[in-house]
């Protein structure tokens, strides 16, 4: 006979796993119209993001709904780490959407004359979400746990980014309002390694139910 | 679309087969009440006329034949006096069994089988059975017993006597109260047994303060039922203790007695002048059934008290 | 400028309080017990905790009712009972040839599924185990009545109508009686046996407040078939199988993240 709770987490589970797939297409396509001064683009991320807000209410409800069973032990991690998930992947899309602001208004003005490491960074950033999400599926605690440190990297590229920018900006004063989009972009990508991390713990409680969050400092 | 079909429940057939069983239980009822009230009615309209106060105080001349010297006192006082001797005797001793048997006997046991087999057996015992037991074990073997070994002055015990009647009677209706309070032991729910010993009472205190208070209406009704029997019964008094005529009334345990049952059987088969006799007979068994319905009506009510007192406090 | 002050959140912790006497600390060591032939109980081995509730769960027919009426002899009742291993309460095995059972009750209560109040009066329930230890004098027994029924939160409903008769209470309220009656003795330990699996939610609630409330007082062993109630009032989980011990641990453990598989799958739901 059907189990109608595991149904209910699987349906839990299928959301979560489509809001995240929307969250990545978003971090994808922000740092893409951002690298491709692609306007239009931009634009339709930014469009996209009310879909990603409408998840985190949607699975937020339905974890109260699954809570109200009384769900245990593992079901229980589960019910929760959804919701904390949901959570930095609503982040993650709002993140996104600044990159896309600012891309879209960088787009509109001449380039500027700088060599950034900043696909580097977007790349590590996205490796980071999309490990974090495989790690989820896979419910791989060892995966989860190796992406942790890499936030470092990430946190190292932005302040050298901006370091660079505020170079710039001193040197070049026709520039500052230019370099400052590309500031809070840099930013941007920095938080969304952050909530990458977050997932990853979040991911390590779920599987080993250990609680490893503010322990492994930088 | 399609009308809802609604089913009728025989509201519009006539039900033949319902009313053909409610009928025939009705008239078997009315049969069986009709066969009650006309025996009943018979014996009121031909025996009231011979009852009267004289005839029910009076100690008998030897010819109680005649109208004007006859009278059943001694007859009442016999049977009164056996069957409440015989309450005495069988509620005890009934009740005793009954608690053996369901509360300590192991159940799988071939003993306790042998026991109930017995009791049950017992009961199916024909009444005239238990007057030849009486003769030949209360009176032979146990009062000609005593004689032998105690020589009591001027009392004998090896003879018929009240309290081998009441005994051999006894005897005979113990089946009915070990049922009865059998029955009723088991009614009470073992988790009012478990409660007790979990609270670190003994078996015995269990079953004295819980089970038998509760049990008490259940044995009543089988001391009912015994008392019933008895009070009707000749056959096991015939050679145990009755007497054709007795000139006072029974006041020791080794007297003899007169018994209202054994006088009808008297006054039917021994009368001179069945004429005259007929209306004392029909007033002799008047007063026997009276005397039944007061002796049932008494313990009817103490069961009542009883239970009213267990329903409303401990 | 003030400072804003953060309440401290006390997580419930499994430890015995400081109530704990080691009077009523319960010792299992590898206890087996055999129905005839047929094993029901198998080594099982661990240590209650004193003033705390510990909770016995597990699918029907896991030996939980089984273990619970060993520890106040119980079992005994029952024809072709065999225990091997040792059962110890405070220091001393309870199934040694010369422990009086009827003492052992007494400082063992027990609590039943079904309530089973005597057709007496109120006051005689609760009295009745108080007579059978000796307490005669009147006065005794009314205050010690009165407490008793205080303590199970039962005393303002029944205080005009003692005398009346018990089978006259609600379903809960009798079950209430019947705590009532089980701590009017003063055990040490209280055994309960799916005490609320016949009441009604409201009820359910009363009973389990009250047994947070008693845990004060008793050390308390409950068994129980709704895993939600083990996780709410009890400190301590064991979980049975098959006459085994799977597991024993903190509640918190048992309920968010058991060590062995067949707890995690009981647990939640996928079998029993």
């Amino acid at each position: 006979m059907e189990n109608h709770f595991e149904t209910g987490l699987d349906s839990l589970k299928q959301k979560l796993l489509m809001m995240a797939s929307h969250a990545e297409t978003a971090v994808n396509e922000s740092v893409q119209s951002l690298m491709q001064r692609n306007h239009d683009l931009a634009l339709r991320v930014k469009a996209d993001d009310d879909a990603i807000d409408t998840f985190e209410i949607e699975i937020d409800e339905m974890a109260i709904q699954l809570l109200t069973k009384a769900p245990l032990a593992t079901n229980l991690r589960l019910v929760t780490v959804a919701m904390k998930i949901s959570q930095n992947l609503e982040r993650i899309g709002d993140e996104a959407t600044k990159i896309a602001k600012r891309a879209r208004d960088l787009s509109q003005e001449p380039p500027v004359k700088i060599n950034l490491d900043l696909p580097r960074m977007a790349a590590l950033a996205l490796a980071m979400v999309k490990d974090a999400l495989n790690s989820f599926v896979q419910r791989d605690s060892a995966t989860a746990r190796d992406i942790i440190p890499r936030d470092k990297e990430v946190d190292a590229l932005n302040k050298h980014i901006h370091q660079q920018l505020a170079q710039h900006m001193m040197e070049n004063p026709d520039t500052i309002a230019r370099c400052l989009h590309w500031i809070v972009a840099a930013k941007s990508l920095e938080r969304i390694a952050d909530h990458a991390k977050n997932i990853a713990e979040e991911v390590v409680y779920l599987c080993e139910a250990q609680d490893i969050r503010h322990t492994l400092k930088s | 679309m399609n009308p809802i079909h609604r089913r009728h429940f025989r509201t519009e057939k006539f039900d033949f087969t319902s009313f053909f069983f409610s009928g025939l239980t009705g008239l078997a009822t009315l049969f069986i009440l009709g066969i009650l009230a006309v025996i009943l009615l018979n014996i009121i309209i031909n025996g009231w006329r011979g009852l009267s106060w004289h005839f029910v105080s009076t100690i008998p001349k030897k010819d109680f034949f005649d109208v004007n010297t006859t009278g059943v006192l001694p007859m009442i006082v016999g049977t009164t006096i056996r069957v409440f001797v015989m309450t005495i005797f069988v509620l005890p001793v009934g009740v005793i069994t009954a608690i053996y048997l369901t509360e300590y006997a192991p159940n799988t046991s071939i003993v306790t089988r042998f026991i109930r087999a017995a009791v049950n057996n017992l009961a199916g015992v024909p009444s005239i059975v238990f007057g030849l037991f009486g003769l030949g074990f209360f009176i032979n073997f146990v009062g000609k017993g005593l004689d032998a070994i105690f020589h009591y002055p001027g009392v004998v015990w090896g003879q018929p006597a009240l309290i081998w009647a009441a005994l051999t009677l006894a005897v005979m209706t113990m089946p009915v109260v070990i049922v009865a309070t059998e029955e009723s032991l088991k009614a009470i729910p073992p988790g009012l047994r478990e409660a007790s010993l979990a609270l670190g009472a003994t078996k015995l205190e269990t079953i004295w303060k819980v089970v038998l208070p509760q049990a008490l209406p259940g044995i009543l009704t089988g001391g009912i039922l015994a008392v019933s029997r008895a009070a009707g019964e000749v056959a096991p008094i015939l050679f145990t203790g009755v007497a054709y005529y007795m000139a006072s009334l029974p006041s020791h345990l080794t007297d003899q007695f007169m018994d209202l049952g054994y006088h009808v059987f008297v006054l039917s088969t021994q009368s001179p002048n069945i004429e005259q006799t007929r209306p004392i007979l029909y007033a002799t068994v008047l007063v026997l059934l009276m005397l039944t319905f007061a002796l049932n009506i008494v313990a009817i009510i103490i069961r009542a008290r009883v239970r009213k007192k267990l329903r409303a406090l401990g | 400028m003030a400072e804003l002050i953060l309440p401290k959140i006390n997580l419930p912790e499994a430890k015995a309080s400081t109530n704990a006497t080691g009077a009523s600390l319960i010792e299992i060591e590898h206890l087996a017990l055999f129905y005839g032939a047929s094993k029901a109980l198998n080594n099982i081995s661990f240590t209650l905790g004193e003033k705390i509730v510990t909770a016995f769960i597990g699918p029907s027919g896991c030996g939980k009712s089984t273990l619970l009426r060993c520890l106040n002899r119980m079992n005994d009742l029952i024809d072709n009972v065999r225990i091997e291993g040792s059962l110890k309460i405070g220091g001393h095995d309870i199934y040694d040839a010369n422990v009086d059972v009827i003492e052992l009750r007494r400082r063992v209560g027990m609590v039943f599924q079904k309530s089973n109040p005597f057709p007496k009066s109120i006051y005689e329930n609760v009295a009745y185990g108080l007579r059978l230890h000796g307490v005669k004098n009147r006065l005794g027994l009314d205050e010690a009545v009165e407490k008793s029924l205080r303590q199970s939160a039962l005393w303002d409903e029944v205080k005009d109508r003692l005398h009346s008769s018990a089978l006259g209470l609600s379903g809960g309220q009798q079950q209430r009686l019947c705590i009532a009656r089980a701590i009017a003795i003063k055990p040490e330990i209280v055994l309960m046996d799916e005490p609320a699996s016949a009441l009604d939610p409201i009820a359910t609630t009363r009973i389990e407040e009250l047994i947070l409330e008693l845990k004060k007082d008793f050390t308390i062993v409950i068994v129980t078939h709704n895993m939600q109630q083990a996780a709410r009032i009890s400190d301590q989980t064991a979980f049975f199988y098959l006459g085994e011990l799977i597991e024993f641990d903190t509640t918190t453990k048992i309920f968010t993240n058991p060590a062995k598989k067949q707890t995690e799958d009981y647990v939640t739901g996928r079998f029993g």
